[in-house]
């Protein structure tokens, strides 16, 4: 989802002449963060592909964690097949080559059954040929812009139609929202997401007109601009609505700015896709009261099974403050489906994993049972979440069931007859209207 | 819905008016049930309630809603009890008002959603327009110009006829004008000066109001109000001249606060320091440092911590600084491949360093009051924070200036980075203040990085974002001139704020980095370029 690492032009011209100490550096980090990976036939061994520094870090160290606490919660029970897993962890550093050739390295030399990493979509792109070529499983936990579905990948982040849509149906409906400012940081996930939201719009008789596209720099940190623009936008006598698709970093200035120029979310609420509790550990949340986030998971929600997942979460990372997040979730229910698929074939040969996977269930953290899907991708809830004074979200909207993630958006000229179907199809893009595949993979 | 609504008020009304001419008793019965509904947990029941509850009467009314807003009002499940938790932290039985020593332990806040904060802020200015206090007159009349709701009208009237305080007077007359402009019954006569009005205050609300005004109205109050909302708009196109200049100088004040301390390590002692970032970094771990101590021990002196920080961050960065040249960069003087390499390494060494020791999430790093919010000059909004740092970044350019021309070290510096072999023959301990030099440059970015952990995220990354912008400015403003630096940083804030809104933030950025490259072509010493033989040294 978030490719952070290009800052600027700039950066390109400065990372040529440093790439040897850069690599160097960056080698040694990797190196030491290896954990002790002695070859033994009698565990299973788990790849974990997040980056551990570099910029992504911030985001993805949380993710290592969730899986190595997931793996030793299952040992407690026994392993899987009598056997105890064993986590492999590398770090690519925040680097999309790197992303590659760890991967490649986690297959050939410590022969991993599966794999639980990526977050940036450009990671999993960098990811995806070594994964074809080897046959392996990756289980990707972020929500994305969807038009993919890969034999090898299981997707168990939302797609745009189980976070995007959802939210701009609420705003329609509960905040009779007329105007819509869509804010993104310029690369692919925002721009995929826009173009989907700015069709979706349309077809439900938005204008032109009232429709405001805006997209900012990665790392963008002067937002005085674009908060004015968006207030003079909101002055038109209808009610306004900013979807913002920021990326993580860059969204404390912008919630900083949007507090001190005093926009109330009474006034123009603004719904978020890629910040969650950890983005707000950043901030002073007062000033945000109201403003809007959409996710499959809240921290907040009560249920037991959350409510086990928290206590226990916060005492394996020994912190009683540690919060927890929506792509955690996403990898709790990825742990599980791959776990049960494996225990269903006895295996952990990965055509019989794959084969396996569509049809199992697991349960999620917020009450329901998710479903792998033919495509790939999994049914979630979807939640509209308010931010309150303690950096938590309040449930303020859930879809009435689950809603099963679509591989190809339903409202792009382009996809929309296509279909993933990796059971009877045996193809991720399948098209109806000609009933023939578009080629192995995407 | 809406006739749901204009019921809700009327009766609000009524009841004010009951209110203001007799003192009616608390009624007992269906003003319980009405405050239990709060109890329900559904934002439907809560919505219900709010409405039940303005339009009693009861002179709990104003306390319970106004509770409501700031998350001081809870709710029992079990027992449908709620209750008010006062300013004063002292708890109250909403329904009865009785006083309660504590909260039980299954209250909870009663929940709110935008559309209920929106009922919500209604229906207290409603209530509020006759409220002794005058903030919260002006905040009702403010609430009331937004939702116009016609049945409030009289009593927005008779608080204009009695009002005595000319910014509250202004006010009312702008809320009475809304309500009119919207009122379906009103005179062509009576919805001009409405509009006459309404056009005086000028702002984007107004603007707002007028173009909601829609093209059902009386032509000649239609045509008022479309030259209202040009003349409106091209008064605002002027201030968004001004206000685009003001963006600009902000943006310098950071570009230039994050330069200056590049323009000593960079621009006087020729030494490329690509770990400037991370010197800012540290300053803004620091300033986190000193707020988490603040925070836990004497949460008093909040307001302070910045003050607090700026020295620490100063020692903090420098001392570190002064240690690098010490252990690294003096073995590399003269071999600047070297030197940039080195000191990227450096800043990778630091950034990690940093993230195993504070985690490689966001640190909050809180905005003390004086620098939240923000004020309306003209029809511009200047927030506290930006403005506070542009005053900081000129202080800290002045006695950094000052330095430089009126101390003794400021003389040696000088002297030995225009001319080494000379200094030293004059008895200067070059080394000496080659490590004092860098010392000062870093301790420099050490600052900035308090000034900065306000406006950006205080994350390992934190430097990353400013390095290039700072080579930029020292570069474009002339390597070694302490004024090139602020020209050059407050030439690009400006130059990039105002390709903004015309070219967008992505297409912005590029532009300026491509005239600044055709800038160094036709003068590769930048804006102010030092002469004479210093340059050749």
């Amino acid at each position: 989802m978030l490719t952070q690492l290009t800052h600027g032009i700039a950066t390109m011209t400065r990372r040529r002449a440093l790439a040897a100490t850069a690599g160097l550096v960056l080698g040694l980090a990797a190196s030491s963060s290896l954990a002790p990976a002695q070859a033994a036939d009698d565990t299973i061994k788990v790849g974990i592909l997040h980056s551990l520094s570099g910029t992504m870090a911030i985001s993805e160290t949380t993710l290592k964690d969730t899986i190595l606490f997931l793996i030793d919660e299952q040992n407690k029970k026994g392993g899987v097949l009598g056997k105890k897993l064993e986590p492999v962890v590398v770090d690519p550093a925040s680097n999309w080559p790197l992303f590659a050739e760890k991967a490649r390295e986690l297959i050939t030399k410590d022969k991993v059954a599966v794999v639980f990493g990526c977050w940036t979509s450009v990671s999993r792109k960098s990811v995806l040929p070594v994964f074809k070529e080897l046959n392996n499983i990756l289980f990707y936990p972020v929500q994305y812009e969807g038009e993919e579905s890969e034999r090898n990948v299981f997707y168990t982040g939302a797609a745009p139609n189980q976070q995007a849509i959802p939210a701009v149906d609420y705003l329609m409906k509960e905040e009779k929202v007329k105007r819509w400012v869509l804010a993104g940081t310029d690369y692919v996930y925002p721009r995929t997401t826009n173009k989907i939201l700015e069709a979706y719009l349309k077809s439900k008789g938005v204008a032109q007109d009232d429709i405001m596209i805006n997209y900012t720099p990665f790392g963008h940190s002067d937002w005085q601009t674009i908060v004015a623009d968006i207030k003079k936008f909101g002055s038109a006598g209808k009610k306004t609505a900013v979807v913002s698709t920021i990326n993580g970093d860059a969204n404390v200035p912008f919630y900083k700015e949007l507090g001190n120029q005093g926009i109330k979310a009474t006034d123009i609420p603004v719904v978020a896709f890629s910040v969650g509790e950890e983005e707000l550990a950043g901030i002073d949340t007062k000033p945000l009261l109201g403003h809007l986030a959409a996710w499959n998971y809240f921290e907040s929600i009560k249920t037991p099974a959350n409510e086990k997942f928290i206590k226990e979460w916060q005492a394996y990372t020994k912190n009683p403050k540690r919060v927890t997040n929506d792509p955690m979730e996403a990898h709790y229910i990825g742990f599980n489906m791959w776990v049960k698929a494996v225990e269903k074939v006895k295996s952990t040969d990965p055509d019989k994993v794959i084969d396996a996977l569509p049809g199992i269930e697991a349960p999620n953290l917020t009450g329901g049972v998710s479903q792998m899907l033919p495509n790939h991708h999994i049914t979630k809830p979807v939640f509209i979440g308010e931010i309150k004074g303690n950096g938590q979200f309040d449930v303020v909207w859930k879809t009435p069931g689950l809603v099963a993630g679509d591989a190809w958006s339903k409202e792009l000229e382009g996809s929309k007859d296509l279909i993933g179907d990796w059971v009877g199809k045996k193809c991720g893009n399948f098209n109806t209207k000609t009933n023939k595949c578009g080629g192995q993979g995407s | 819905m809406f006739a749901n609504c204009i019921d809700r008020f009327r009766a609000l009304f009524l009841s004010i008016l009951l209110l203001s001419c007799l003192t009616v008793p608390a009624l007992a019965g269906p003003f319980e049930d009405s405050v239990a509904k709060f109890a329900n947990d559904e934002f439907s029941d809560t919505e219900a309630a709010i409405g039940e509850v303005a339009a009693s009467g009861n002179a709990l009314a104003s306390p319970i809603i106004s509770a409501l807003q700031d998350g001081r009002l809870s709710a029992d499940p079990d027992s449908k009890k709620v209750f008010i938790t006062r300013t004063d932290g002292k708890i109250v039985d909403a329904a009865t008002g009785a006083a309660v020593d504590k909260l039980p332990d299954n209250a909870a806040a009663v929940r709110l959603n935008n559309r209920l904060r929106r009922t919500v802020e209604a229906a207290l200015g409603g209530l509020t327009l006759l409220s002794p206090d005058p903030a919260k007159r002006l905040a009702a009349a403010q609430s009331v110009f937004k939702s116009h709701e016609e049945n409030v009208l009289p009593t927005v009237e008779s608080a204009l006829a009695k009002e005595s305080v000319k910014s509250v007077k202004q006010a009312f007359a702008e809320a009475r004008a809304a309500i009119i402009l919207f009122k379906s019954d009103a005179s062509d006569s009576d919805k001009l000066d409405a509009v006459a009005v309404v056009k005086a205050r000028g702002d984007q609300e107004a603007l707002a109001l007028l173009t909601a005004l829609g093209a059902d109205q009386p032509p000649l109050v239609a045509n008022a109000a479309a030259s209202a909302v040009s003349s409106i708009q091209s008064n605002l196109a002027m201030w968004s001249m001004v206000q685009n200049a003001w963006y600009g100088v902000s943006l310098g004040s950071v570009l230039l606060l994050a330069a200056i301390g590049l323009a000593i390590t960079f621009g006087v002692m020729g030494v490329i320091n690509m770990a400037h970032g991370e010197m800012v970094m540290l300053g803004a771990y620091t300033t986190f440092v000193v707020q988490e101590v603040i925070r836990s021990r004497y949460p008093a002196l909040f307001d302070y911590s910045l003050l607090i920080a700026v020295p620490l961050a100063f020692l903090v960065a420098g001392l570190i600084g002064v240690l690098i040249e010490r252990t690294i960069i003096r073995f590399l003087y003269g071999r600047p491949l070297e030197t940039l390499l080195a000191t990227w390494g450096l800043s990778l060494v630091l950034q990690q360093a940093v993230r195993t020791a504070f985690g490689p999430t966001n640190r909050e790093v809180g905005n003390p009051s004086w620098m939240s919010g923000a004020f309306e000059l003209g029809q511009i909004t200047i927030t506290y924070n930006r403005l506070w740092i542009l005053c900081f970044t000129l202080a800290v350019f002045a006695i950094l200036l000052a330095m430089l021309r009126y101390t003794a070290l400021g003389l040696e510096m000088r002297a030995v980075t225009q001319n080494r072999r000379m200094a030293a023959s004059m008895g200067i301990a070059t080394s000496r203040v080659d490590a004092l030099t860098f010392g000062l440059g870093s301790g420099i970015a050490g600052i900035a990085g308090v000034a900065l952990s306000q406006i950006d995220n205080v994350s390992p990354n934190l430097g990353q974002s400013y390095i290039i912008d700072s080579f930029m400015v020292v570069v474009f403003g002339g390597v070694g001139n302490l004024w090139g630096t602020l020209v050059g940083a407050f030439t690009l804030g400006i130059a990039n704020k105002f390709l903004e809104p015309v070219a967008g933030a992505v297409l912005g950025k590029i532009a300026i980095l491509v005239l600044i490259i055709l800038f160094i072509q036709k003068r590769p010493r930048g804006l102010f370029a030092l002469k004479g033989r210093a340059v050749e040294a």
